[in-house]
């Protein structure tokens, strides 16, 4: 056991936790944050995906205590002041999602894509997803939101 | 007001799903929960000698271990096989005993054996490594094709033949072929896949001992189906003291119908227990015991005329339905299979004769399509072949042999209301360009790339189902579905609805049939389902029914409401029913300017008095509350159809294969919120396409399933795939009120064959499915040493 202290969606957060436990048991069984989904156990799907000091990664590769003083930010931490993230409302607006179960990790991947490229063009975009598996929209409006999302920020 | 029905409204559900507020299965937690873990054979075919227990039971945290022993003990029924398919000789299907936990055979690796319930999951996990189990290992069937060649599985079923069924003439058919200039003969695999919903299955049983009831949050497509079959056939408990609650569901596919041994084991566990139980597949627990998709082998001949003009067809397929017959294992490749054998085609003759096989694989079931993506495939590579041996054009060769009178009496089964199959690859072709591919495909050959293009023209049956029509066919069920429209006192309204949303936006297309019909704004109005303590008993979401169905139930609901409506707003305006008329939410009286909204009707239905005299809104006789009920059963299944046409480019360095160009053109009759329906085809149309090109489950010679995770078995990624253009052309169904005719599988049914007419066409030879980079290669590296051999 572990004791760590982290930042979660601009909160303190301090727990006693195993040293194996995984960001994403941690977030969803220990901070009953729900929203950072599970879909594989090979780091394949991209489900899992949440920021970690501003990067997204696998929340599903990485053990919480590893991560003392890090900041982290989950899709329940995306939307300010109850307003919805541009990504957000451009998945919205261009149906971007179905069943709804990839998409927090969709998001918070193409939340930092656009940090990383302004103006990402079609093929970039879906380069940068493929890590990101969605078996509802095939992916086309996806595309498209991204870049309606590009053109509002 | 504008009607909502034909417009691009944003999703009601997104919200919450774009904020991390939606709440799946596995998101669910009840106060002193434990946690399950399976217990699954490592082996294909095995008897169980002995299973110990008693190391486990003294592990860490273990609560129980129960064994296939502990539930024959308390007679839990086994999981049923839904649909009775009798053989041509007459004889009924055979189907294997399969009981939730396994008691004296494995079949498959990943059966169940036993279930470890611990206070953690990881304890339910080390205890279940604990559990002792001595099999005797028996030699495997894994091959579909030589499945009825092989050892006997089960005693009671010789040459693993579960049936041996047809449908058609043979004395008709040999006729034809008899006429026939030339007979064409393809020999094709339709590939087996795995369903793969994003969200991999889960349940949560809580048991209350003080109401004696079990509450199951479940991943289902269709929650009454699963409170019906855990309780009638498998006695978990009876109806009325068990609620199925799906709540958020991640995707189904046809994987998620109907329930499964994970979902039986722990309610029954939960109420041996008295403590609720958890139990959340991880991916490769899916890869094994989810239900797999397809899995056909195929011979198929067509007789034709010199001039293309179709005589007949045979379909004779061997389906692996895997180790026991699940749910809707055999109706997939009998009634949804052969009834579609013949495409879109007038023909003259034609049957379909299916051999369904065990072997020791996880059991097939429905996926995306269900049967119609397997006949579609065959007939229209098979079609494609003969316009190649005629040296016709595919687009001629199809034209020439479209009906064009409707109702269309199809060669096998249906009756089809409505279509324009002409108008629709016409206008697909437009869009596709086609007349410019012989440029598109020299600019490729200058690349150093082959270019292929490939058609598909499908038709399929959908909107399951007349209850009375597949109830004779051999179904265990009802296929109409249940709508309640519950108007609130304030005005605002609930619609209940029993089929069941995963994805399909359910909450958004069913509201906009809602609001237009009754007038009040949709963000006033809420649309319920995937609880059974809620709505009235439906069918759920799958055979792309829900709108056409569930739908309709909607709107005849509604139309009970007006009625119920015109008849209070006489008595409050003091006119003649027949003079009062309902439009845009209000009900006037004609040549007046008296009127009520439908708001006021409802008020005054739940409050009927008046103060300070005795006096009621409602006429004499007349029920207080405004909620009515519909249960729709069609009078038909609905048959959406068009024409994909898709454009490859195949690297013949490297075998790689890569769509450029994709176009469907639909019809899916009348669209009511167009959003969603592009959204359903690109969604199929990927699956589609990953079937053509990617996806193969594969298990090896001793049943070892070797594509178990996503770095072994491909999925469809972003950066795969091409920009899709749409378009669409409508006939209205005419047998339903809304003229729709269902889009959810579609995609899933065209697309395989046009992938692969393009990739055989731009590599000029057979090929099957998945056609990967390797196979490609192959043929492309043998084409090269021919052509340099013969120079």
């Amino acid at each position: 056991m572990k004791k760590v202290s982290l930042e979660v969606n601009g909160k303190k957060v301090t727990k006693e936790i195993s040293n194996h436990t995984i960001l994403s048991v941690f977030l969803r069984d220990i901070l009953n944050l729900t929203g950072t989904h599970v879909g594989c156990d090979t780091s394949q799907c991209g489900a899992c995906v949440v920021h970690v000091n501003g990067k997204s990664i696998k929340s599903c590769t990485a053990f919480a205590a590893d991560l003392e003083g890090s900041k982290i930010t989950t899709i329940e931490g995306l939307a300010q002041n109850g307003k919805m993230h541009p990504m957000q409302e451009a998945f919205k607006k261009l149906h971007g999602l179905q069943c709804g179960y990839c998409t927090p990790g969709m998001v918070m991947s193409a939340v930092d894509l656009l940090q990383n490229n302004k103006k990402p063009s079609d093929s970039e975009i879906r380069k940068w997803l493929e890590g990101n598996i969605c078996r509802c929209t095939g992916y086309q409006n996806i595309v498209a939101a991204v870049k309606e999302a590009a053109s509002k920020m | 007001m504008a009607s909502l029905v034909g417009s691009r409204v944003e999703r009601k559900e997104d919200k919450k799903l774009l904020t991390g507020r939606g709440k799946y299965t596995a998101d669910v937690n009840f106060v002193n929960q434990t946690f399950a873990y399976f217990v699954r054979s490592p082996h294909a075919r095995a008897q169980i000698k002995k299973v110990d227990t008693s190391k486990a039971l003294k592990a860490s945290g273990v609560v129980a271990v129960l064994t296939g022993a502990d539930i024959a003990n308390d007679k839990i029924g086994g999981l049923i096989a839904g649909w009775r398919i009798k053989s041509e000789d007459g004889s009924d299907m055979k189907v294997p005993a399969h009981p939730p936990l396994a008691n004296d055979t494995v079949n498959y690796v990943g059966d169940h054996v036993a279930v470890v319930i611990a206070e953690s999951l990881d304890e339910a996990r080390n205890a279940a490594e604990l559990v002792k189990v001595d099999y005797k290992i028996m030699k495997a069937v894994v091959s579909t094709k030589d499945a009825m060649n092989s050892d006997q599985i089960y005693k009671e079923i010789p040459k693993n033949l579960c049936f041996d069924w047809l449908l058609g003439d043979r004395a008709k058919v040999k006729e034809a072929f008899d006429k026939a200039d030339k007979i064409i003969k393809i020999d094709l695999i339709n590939n087996r896949l795995v369903p793969n919903a994003m969200e991999p299955r889960a349940a949560n049983a809580d048991y209350n001992p003080s109401t004696e009831e079990i509450t199951l949050y479940t991943t289902s497509q269709n929650p009454h189906l699963a409170r019906i079959i855990i309780s009638a056939f498998n006695g978990v408990a009876p109806e009325n003291k068990l609620r199925v609650i799906a709540p958020d569901v991640g995707g189904g596919f046809g994987s998620k119908i109907y329930p499964y041994a994970e979902e039986v084991v722990c309610s029954w566990a939960a109420k041996k227990i008295e403590r609720p139980i958890k139990w959340v597949a991880d991916r490769t627990e899916s890869f094994l015991s989810d239900c797999h998709g397809r899995d056909h082998v195929t011979h198929a001949e067509l007789a034709v005329k010199n001039d293309g003009t179709f005589l007949g067809f045979k379909n004779e397929t061997i389906a692996n339905i895997g180790a026991y017959a699940s749910v809707f294992a055999t109706v997939t490749p009998t009634y949804l299979f052969g009834p579609c054998a013949t495409g879109v085609y007038k023909m003259p003759a034609a049957y379909t004769n299916v051999k369904a096989v065990f072997t020791n694989t996880a059991p097939v079931d429905a996926y995306r399509g269900a049967g119609r993506p397997e006949a579609t495939y065959t007939i229209e590579t098979i079609v494609e072949k003969a316009a190649r041996e005629l040296g016709m054009d595919p687009a001629e060769i199809r034209m020439k042999n479209f009906p064009t009178q409707f109702p269309f009496q199809q060669t096998l089964v249906h009756s089809v209301d409505s279509g324009d199959y002409v108008a629709g690859l016409n206008k697909s072709m437009e869009v596709a360009d086609y007349k410019g591919f012989e440029k598109r495909k020299r600019e490729s050959e200058s690349k150093g790339k082959l270019r292929g293009i490939g058609l598909c023209s499908y038709f399929e049956a959908c909107g399951i189902a007349p209850s009375p029509v597949v109830m004779m066919l051999g179904c265990g069920i009802g296929l109409w579905e249940s709508a309640e429209v519950r108007f609130n006192p304030t005005g605002n309204v609930t619609v209940f609805t029993g089929s069941h949303s995963h994805g399909q936006g359910h909450d958004t297309t069913f509201a906009q049939i809602a609001a237009d019909q009754l007038g009040v704004p949709i963000e006033n109005i809420e649309i319920s389902h995937g609880d059974t303590d809620k709505g009235p008993f439906g069918y759920g979401t799958y055979g792309s029914r829900s709108l056409t169905v569930g739908g309709t139930a909607i709107v005849k609901a509604c139309e009970k409401i007006i009625a119920k409506g015109k008849r209070v707003a006489a008595k409050m305006l003091e006119a003649s029913e027949d003079d009062v008329e309902f439009s845009n939410g209000e009900f006037v009286v004609a040549k007046s300017n008296k009127k009520k909204t439908i708001g006021e009707i409802a008020f005054a239905c739940y409050l009927p008095g008046t103060y300070g005299e005795v006096k009621s809104p409602l006429p004499e006789g007349e029920e207080p509350g405004l909620k009515e009920t519909s249960f729709f059963d069609p009078v038909n299944f609905s048959f959406p159809a068009g024409s994909h046409i898709c454009e490859v480019e195949v690297d013949p360095e490297t075998g790689e294969t890569k769509v450029v160009k994709y176009t469907a053109v639909d019809d899916f009759g009348t669209i009511i919120n167009p959003l969603v329906v592009e959204g359903q085809v690109h969604g199929g149309v990927v699956q589609g396409i990953g079937q053509a090109l990617y996806e193969e489950c594969r298990y090896d010679n001793s049943g070892q399933l070797i594509t178990a995770s996503y770095m072994d078995y491909t999925m469809p990624r972003a950066d795969n795939l091409p920009e899709f253009k749409l378009d669409w052309t409508c006939t209205p169904s005419t047998t339903n009120p809304l003229g729709t005719k269902g889009c959810g599988e579609a995609g899933a049914i065209a697309a395989p064959a046009a992938v692969m007419n393009a990739v055989m066409n731009a590599i000029g030879a057979e090929i099957s499915m998945p056609a990967t980079a390797e196979k490609v290669w192959k043929v492309c590296n043998q084409n090269k040493k021919r052509n340099s051999e013969a120079a």
